[in-house]
């Protein structure tokens, strides 16, 4: 059942979860945050990728400050409020070459990112966007976020009165690729998550619900660990099996979904839910809106597609990082910039 | 009132005969949307062959179809191509603006018009000419939805009797702008040859201009500013551009779009470019950021409102870091303002873009040709100061046609910055990104991707200390704030030096920057030919300014700062920078009617307030 029988103590790098490490958490203790940069850290680690290769972007909260707290030998960059979708196309399109890891809240996605979120998700851009979601802004203390739900209460007992934007549901409309829905307390289904969203080309989107401790756990909160453990409804039992890792297992195809990633890595969702296609998108989103119908909270992979092209593939860039490329290219030669004037005289 | 030798009136103020030579402005009222930008284009590149310098502004609405429109083509002999602001020879198709167009004429002027319009009994003081362009272009244009193109051609025919433009010109320029669409070609040049034979056969000749042939534009090119900058950043290297829409400043990119199709496929058949039409200006900014930080050469393009709504993000790239290029061609503001005129209004506003304490590069094109170098100039800057730059034309250099010398092919390397490899790294061991280590108070930075493991660092727009670190210390901040203004005091030395042209004993000096050095290089003439005023001339070319700039004015009694803009602009960020003892030198010259500056308007206030 497990495709990864015991942790080595190096990965096939040679790196060990050390080198994946990032600085000591400043974030209040028992954040779901924290839980994800371990969650990214053990996976990062266990799929092998290189720290170097990583780019990690985000936009301002405390979602966005957790790029800090792992992985210190990726670059990272913290921007502005709401813009990290277009810092970090921008970053993809200087070079390819990079993988994109994007950390986001709630607060920064849904409400004043919500134009670039949209338009990130249309594009399929390579890059795996994490919405670190806990219904609240944690950083100008407790204030609603248009992910929160109707009828969930701050601590003052003050009740949302709008409907909550489903950054699944949009993205699955709107053109992105992998789309899943998990929680910080779900280790193992998280882990999975963001092997397989490594192993995945194009756009990524995780909404992992990751509650505040300090502003949005309590009773009458439907983003709190309560109510996230009383109403989880998994989808699947996700299982992924790396490419590298040379292992066949069988499985039973009435009951598990298996998807092979572009990398030649395998998705195995042991369906809990009967007839439930992740390549279906309609049924997907009929699926997310049935859940807010009855109160679930529902993770799991909701949407996958493995063959769209990529905004790279649209845009037919060149193999090497645009960044880098010498001047010699970059520049036209004499015969271009005489051919130009002569067709202007 | 006009001083130019517009000829010589009688007491009626009728036109004596007295020929007028490659010394007119002709103006073309019309509707926008009705096709008449082809037949003005052929008119202005057929004068160009004709080897008089010659130059078209298009004053046009905001607005795709109906409103009115004019555009002006200026002949001049002695290479005045700035706005003239009377117009000698008017061609009235606009049922709508005719009477007003003909009554603001001074007189002597010509007037061709539209023969349903009856505008000939409106002066006696002016030329009319009647032609009947419903009944010629049905000749010559038989499917009758056509017509309203074609007519437009008609004009352009009697104006080449009238003006003696020759006929072969007409048809080589018209071939050129029709290229590949023969049939076009024909059917226009008939049009036009159907104006040609109807003002030999019905119009006498009665107004003095006349277009000479001459040899002033061997081996020269007519582009616009915004093509001219387009292809400047395709040689610069420019790897990703970003932009939004918005008048005056999409033709840039559109036109670098077409430009990097054609010459920047790699030999394998894919882009060596990247190219997004953003969703906005602050995502167009956002992926300039990004791509920046990434270490590509990155670049948006956009006008007033863009400017505003990348505000944030400018002052990220100021604290950061990171290299920009901004190409801000000015419209009229505030706010949506006048987009299809032009100004020099988003000097401060772009100069401090941004909260806190920031300051930005600015660099000044005035010409095409200088729209095509200082791309160069703007990428090696972002890129060696690790900061955004703002390239600032205007509407009026980016949208219109300027007669050029071709550009020399640019011999300047490109020039990447302070940029650590991962064989850099493998000497030095580590680095501190923010570190002030060669006392130019510029920091050695390294590429997302660099696989060393000392390579990376934290990017934040939140107050850092050298090591890049989150720090809220009060000797970090003042430290690193100490060093950007440092940094930026640097810069002074690197961007484009001004252009200064003195004469012996001239005690007023003239400051102007952009697109405006045209008026201004015809008003100088005009002020030491009317007024035996004889003045100096220095041309700003970049902010922060250079030394000379203070120099110029301590040695001048009293210094002109002409701009386009209400708040006098430009003189206000030399108030900031001079030396307190020289600012009651400085006087404003400040006009804002979103009009190409004319040199007339330049030198009545110039003379007015020495007292001439």
């Amino acid at each position: 059942m497990a495709t990864t029988p015991s942790t080595p103590k190096t990965n096939r790098l040679g790196l060990a979860v050390l080198d994946y490490r990032g600085s000591k958490t400043t974030l209040c203790a028992g954040c779901g945050h924290n839980a994800i940069s371990e969650r990214i850290i053990d996976a990062m680690f266990e799929m092998g990728v290189q720290p170097e290769r990583v780019a990690k972007l985000s936009g301002i909260g405390c979602s966005s400050k957790s790029p800090a707290y792992f992985m210190s030998r990726a670059h990272s960059f913290n921007s502005v409020h709401g813009r990290m979708p277009s810092v970090a196309t921008g970053a993809v399109l200087a070079n390819r070459s990079l993988m994109a890891l994007g950390v986001s809240g709630d607060g920064d996605t849904a409400s004043i990112g919500i134009g670039q979120f949209i338009h990130l998700m249309r594009r399929n851009l390579p890059i795996i966007y994490i919405i670190e979601d806990n219904g609240v802004y944690g950083l100008t203390k407790g204030q609603f976020s248009a992910t929160a739900d109707l009828g969930s209460t701050l601590k003052s007992g003050i009740a949302n009165e709008l409907p909550p934007i489903d950054t699944c549901e949009l993205a699955i409309s709107l053109g992105a690729t992998f789309v899943g829905r998990s929680f910080s307390g779900d280790k193992k289904q998280l882990h999975s998550m963001l092997k397989a969203a490594i192993a995945h080309k194009g756009t990524v989107l995780l909404d992992v619900i990751s509650p505040c401790v300090t502003f949005n756990d309590h009773e009458g909160s439907t983003k709190s660990y309560k109510y996230a453990i009383d109403h989880e409804e998994p989808l699947q039992e996700i299982n992924f099996i790396p490419a590298f890792e040379n292992i066949s297992v069988e499985y039973d195809a009435g009951t598990t979904v298996e998807v092979t990633m572009h990398d030649g890595s395998r998705l195995r969702l042991r369906k809990l839910e009967e007839d439930y296609d992740p390549t279906n998108k309609i049924q997907a989103i009929t699926r997310l809106n049935e859940a807010k119908e009855k109160d679930e909270m529902l993770t799991g992979v909701l949407y996958v597609n493995t063959q769209a092209p990529t905004f790279l593939d649209m845009l037919n860039t060149a193999d090497e990082p645009l960044a880098t490329l010498p001047a010699s290219v970059v520049r036209p030669g004499r015969e271009v910039l005489e051919q130009v004037m002569e067709e202007l005289r | 009132m006009a001083t130019t030798d517009v000829g010589l009136h009688d007491a009626a103020g009728r036109a004596a005969r007295v020929p007028v030579v490659n010394n007119m402005s002709i103006q073309v009222a019309t509707v926008n949307g009705s096709g008449s930008q082809s037949s003005n284009t052929v008119l202005l590149r057929s004068i160009f062959q004709m080897g008089v310098p010659v130059s078209g502004k298009n004053l046009f609405p905001s607005n795709i179809a109906g409103l009115p429109t004019w555009y002006t083509i200026r002949a001049n002999k002695d290479g005045y191509v700035a706005r003239k602001k009377e117009i000698d020879f008017l061609i009235a198709m606009n049922v709508e603006t005719a009477r007003d167009d003909v009554m603001s004429l001074d007189p002597g002027a010509a007037v061709l018009y539209d023969e349903p319009l009856k505008l000939g009994s409106l002066r006696n003081d002016l030329t009319f000419y009647s032609v009947p362009y419903d009944k010629l272009v049905a000749t010559v244009c038989p499917e009758a939805k056509l017509r309203k193109l074609v007519k437009n051609m008609i004009y352009v025919g009697v104006v080449a009797k009238l003006l003696d433009i020759e006929m072969g010109e007409i048809e080589k320029a018209l071939r050129k702008q029709f290229a590949k669409k023969v049939k076009a070609a024909n059917l226009n040049f008939a049009a036009a040859q159907a104006g040609f034979d109807y003002a030999s056969s019905s119009l006498t000749k009665a107004d003095p201009f006349r277009i000479e042939r001459m040899n002033k534009n061997v081996g020269k090119i007519i582009m616009d500013g915004n093509s001219a900058s387009a292809l400047g950043c395709v040689f610069a290297g420019c790897t990703v551009l970003s932009w939004y829409p918005i008048t005056p400043s999409s033709s840039l990119a559109e036109s670098m779009i077409e430009y990097l199709k054609r010459f920047r496929i790699g030999p394998d058949g894919k882009a060596t470019f990247a190219v997004v039409q953003a969703e906005d200006e602050l995502a167009a900014i956002g992926m300039v950021i990004g791509a920046g930080w990434a270490g590509a050469r990155a670049m948006t393009t956009t006008s007033g409102p863009g400017i505003s709504l990348m505000s944030e993000f400018a002052g990220l790239s100021y604290y950061a870091e990171i290299p920009a290029v901004v190409w801000d061609i000015q419209r009229v503001g505030p706010s949506t303002g006048l987009p299809t005129r032009t100004s020099q209004a988003d000097i401060l506003s772009t100069a401090f873009l941004s909260h806190g304490d920031t300051k930005h590069i600015m660099l000044f094109p005035s010409s095409p040709h200088e729209c095509f170098e200082m791309a160069m100039d703007a990428f090696n800057l972002a890129e060696k100061i690790q900061t955004i730059v703002f390239v600032m034309s205007d509407l009026d250099l980016g949208m219109n046609n300027w007669i050029s010398d071709p550009f020399p092919y640019p011999e300047k390397p490109i020039e990447r910055g302070k940029v650590l490899t991962k064989e850099d790294l493998d000497k030095f061991g580590s680095f501190s990104r923010y570190k002030d280590v060669d006392g130019d108070a510029i920091g050695y930075r390294t590429l997302p991707g660099t696989q060393h493991r000392a390579a990376a660092y934290f990017t934040r727009g939140s107050g850092h200390n050298a090591e890049a670190q989150y720090s809220e210390r009060a000797e970090d901040y003042e430290g690193n704030m100490e060093r950007l203004r440092r940094k930026f005091d640097h810069a002074r030395s690197l961007v484009p030096a001004p252009v200064i042209e003195t004469v012996l004993d001239a005690e007023i000096g003239i400051i102007g920057f952009g697109s405006t050095h045209w008026a201004l290089t015809e008003s100088r003439d005009q002020l030491r030919d009317e007024h035996k005023l004889t003045t100096d001339y220095l041309r700003i070319r970049a902010y922060p300014f250079a030394n000379e700039i203070s120099e110029f004015v301590r040695s001048h009694k009293r210094v002109y700062v002409v701009e386009q803009n209400r708040d006098a602009q430009m003189l206000a960020l030399l108030r900031l920078d001079l030396d307190g003892e020289l600012v009651p030198k400085l006087r404003s010259v400040a006009r804002l009617d979103g009009l190409p500056l004319d040199a007339r308007s330049v030198t009545d206030e110039i003379a007015a307030m020495e007292g001439k």
